[in-house]
């Protein structure tokens, strides 16, 4: 796989047998796997004592099984802006993405990423993602965003977009980039600009944002 | 005693097993303790009354009768507890902790059938007891002691004259065989009373409302039984089935990508979205029975979540802030869940609104569908199940489905009492 930025990573996943397979196929690539823990203590000590580039967390861990990996997230978050972080779910429901965006959006310029288990099996997409995240993008799961959409479909501004501009627009909430959402439509990148373009515009929202994938997602939730 | 439940079972059972237990011996404790309790009660009663009324003209004796429940429920609350020496099963009253109803005392209900039982006991029990008592003691010990007591005086039981020793001998075996009688009497008197005693104490309308409750608690538990069960089939789907189909889907993945394009690769990628269907219906699943979100987040984040992957496309407009009672939220997300289920089955609908909103402390919840109606509460075990689950929190379901349409799905319940 051409022109990958090698990462040292942090895992944390309390079941083996995932984390096994993490580490199996990120180590296949020639990410750098410092530790792979199992609880959310030891990730925020590993986290701490070496920097890693990534952080990558199972949400439900050990002790309660509730949101362990969520709130690890927010502290490392606050103690070290830089860490981009990926968390990952069995299970994925939109509230979460309020929790992460509301927890994590303050002040930072790295990346986070909240995506369902499964992706992991899609290796290239995968592998795509955490390499958005760690460049400093927001990549939420397409799971997410498709039900983002469909909410409300009958009323709105969402209601004026075009098919088209609905793609492109799903395309940019997961989190890809201009280029990126141009190859995936077989499209040029000019005509993706004027899409996003007409998106903002008929959406009201502001164009310059350098954080537009949080400015997309908000303004589908506040949608609903 | 152990071999009969009460007294009165005893009496009617084998002779020689009734008087040699100990059922006897309690009857007589009870008549015995009726006597003092009597006479006590007798005295409270004419003081309370008598002064009550003699002072009534200044208030101060309409203090006095206002208190009068309070000593009846004292006095029938001791005998309660006096009622066990000859029935011992307890009843199945509702039992309010005696301090409890003393120190609300004032916003009790007067029992009517409390005082009335205290003004038997007070006025008949103790006496009829204390004649019993006397007869069934004296006549056969004074029978049994004759020979003894004939020494000194002339002995008169029941217009039988005894001066003779000789007379006395068979007064004495007479008064042997008296014994037994006198069990026989006590324990029936005390089973008698007791009898009485419950009825007025505890009648069968109260036994019948505390069975209601009883029912009513032991349904409310099988509902949170039920709740915590789905709980832990959602852990053990979680941690279990789901995380081996996601490591599955992992291995499945590193396999497409080592393997060179054609038949082989085909077949792995035909697995993988297998797996991934697989686990797309195990969330689906998860998703009814009771999601993480609904734990974490509430009714209406849950709610958007079931209206979202809804196969009918579901307005939703949710005015439920902050979180309510458990057990309503679990019933309400299953009656949102059941019903998107069933519209999507069984209505032809095209769309579906769900509505939900707090006032007085009430939640009402509604499904409304477009489709053709005509749903069968009594058919189907989903909808019965719901009835079953709302009116477990005191809610009431309602279903209107006229033949042509709409649907109505409306489930009301209170939320304060937690």
């Amino acid at each position: 796989m051409p022109d990958r930025r090698l990462l040292r990573i942090v895992i944390a996943e309390d079941v083996a047998l995932l984390r096994e397979g993490l580490v199996g196929i990120l180590e296949k690539v020639g990410h750098q796997i410092i530790a792979a823990v199992s609880d959310a203590d030891a990730l925020l000590v590993y986290t701490a004592n070496h920097q890693p580039d990534v952080v990558i967390t199972d949400i439900r861990m050990p002790p309660t099984h509730t949101d362990e990996g969520l709130r690890a997230a927010v502290t490392i978050r606050a103690q070290h802006p830089d860490i981009a972080i990926v968390l990952l779910s069995a299970y994925i429901a939109e509230a979460y993405v309020a929790d992460l965006l509301d927890s994590t959006a303050a002040s930072t310029h790295a990346g986070i990423g909240y995506l369902l288990k499964d992706r992991v099996g899609h290796v290239r997409d995968f592998l795509d993602s955490l390499d958005r995240v760690a460049a400093g993008g927001t990549v939420v799961d397409p799971d997410v965003v498709r039900h983002l959409l469909a909410r409300r479909r009958n009323d709105g501004p969402l209601a004026t977009l075009t098919d088209r501009e609905r793609e492109v627009l799903a395309l940019m909430a997961e989190g890809y980039t201009n280029p990126t959402i141009a190859q995936q439509l077989v499209v040029s990148e000019a005509a993706v600009r004027k899409h996003v373009g007409n998106i903002f515009a008929k959406l009201d929202l502001d164009p310059d944002s350098d954080r537009r994938v949080s400015a997309v997602l908000t303004y589908l939730r506040g949608a609903s | 005693m152990s071999r009969y439940p009460d007294a009165w079972s005893a009496v009617r059972g084998n002779p020689w097993r009734f008087l040699t237990s100990a059922w006897p011996w309690r009857s007589l404790a009870y008549l015995f303790s009726t006597v003092p309790l009597g006479i006590v009660a007798f005295l409270v009663l004419a003081v309370v009354v008598g002064l009550g009324l003699l002072t009534a003209v200044i208030v101060v004796g309409l203090v006095l009768l206002a208190s009068l429940p309070l000593v009846t429920t004292v006095v029938a609350e001791i005998e309660r507890a006096r009622l066990r020496l000859v029935l011992p099963k307890p009843s199945a009253r509702e039992t309010t902790p005696l301090q409890e109803r003393l120190r609300t005392w004032r916003t009790l209900p007067v029992s009517w059938s409390e005082i009335g039982y205290v003004v038997l006991l007070a006025t008949v029990f103790w006496l009829v007891d204390a004649a019993v008592l006397m007869l069934a003691i004296s006549t056969p010990v004074v029978l049994i002691l004759a020979p003894v007591l004939v020494r000194n005086e002339t002995i008169e039981v029941a217009g039988w004259r005894i001066d003779t020793t000789a007379e006395a001998w068979p007064a004495a075996a007479l008064g042997l065989l008296a014994l037994p009688a006198a069990a026989y009497l006590l324990t029936g008197l005390a089973s008698g009373q007791a009898a009485l005693t419950r009825l007025l104490l505890d009648p069968p309308e109260a036994r019948l409302v505390a069975a209601v409750t009883e029912l009513r608690r032991s349904r409310a538990g099988l509902v949170d039984a039920f709740e915590i069960e789905r709980r832990r089939i959602e852990r053990d789907l979680h941690d279990g089935t789901q995380q081996r189909l996601v490591a599955l889907t992992m291995a499945l993945g590193q396999a497409e990508l080592e393997l060179a394009d054609g038949p082989a690769r085909d077949l792995v990628t035909k697995a993988h979205t297998l797996a991934d269907d697989a686990l797309e219906d195990l969330r689906a699943t998860v998703r009814g029975i009771h999601p993480q979100v609904l734990t974490d987040h509430g009714l209406a984040a849950a709610i958007y979540e079931l209206a979202d992957r809804s196969p009918v496309p579901a307005d939703t407009d949710l005015h439920v802030d902050g979180r309510l009672p458990a057990p309503v939220e679990a019933a309400a997300h299953f009656l949102v869940s059941e019903a998107l289920t069933n519209i999507a089955r069984h209505s032809g609908a095209q769309t579906a609104q769900i509505h939900a909103w707090v006032t007085d402390a009430t939640l009402t919840v509604t499904v409304v569908d477009d489709g053709h109606g005509g749903a069968d509460p009594a058919r189907g075990t989903g909808l019965a199940g719901l009835a079953a689950r709302v009116d477990a929190i005191d809610g009431t379901l309602d279903i209107t489905s006229p033949p042509g349409g709409p649907t109505q799905v409306r489930m009301t319940c209170p939320i304060a009492d937690y």
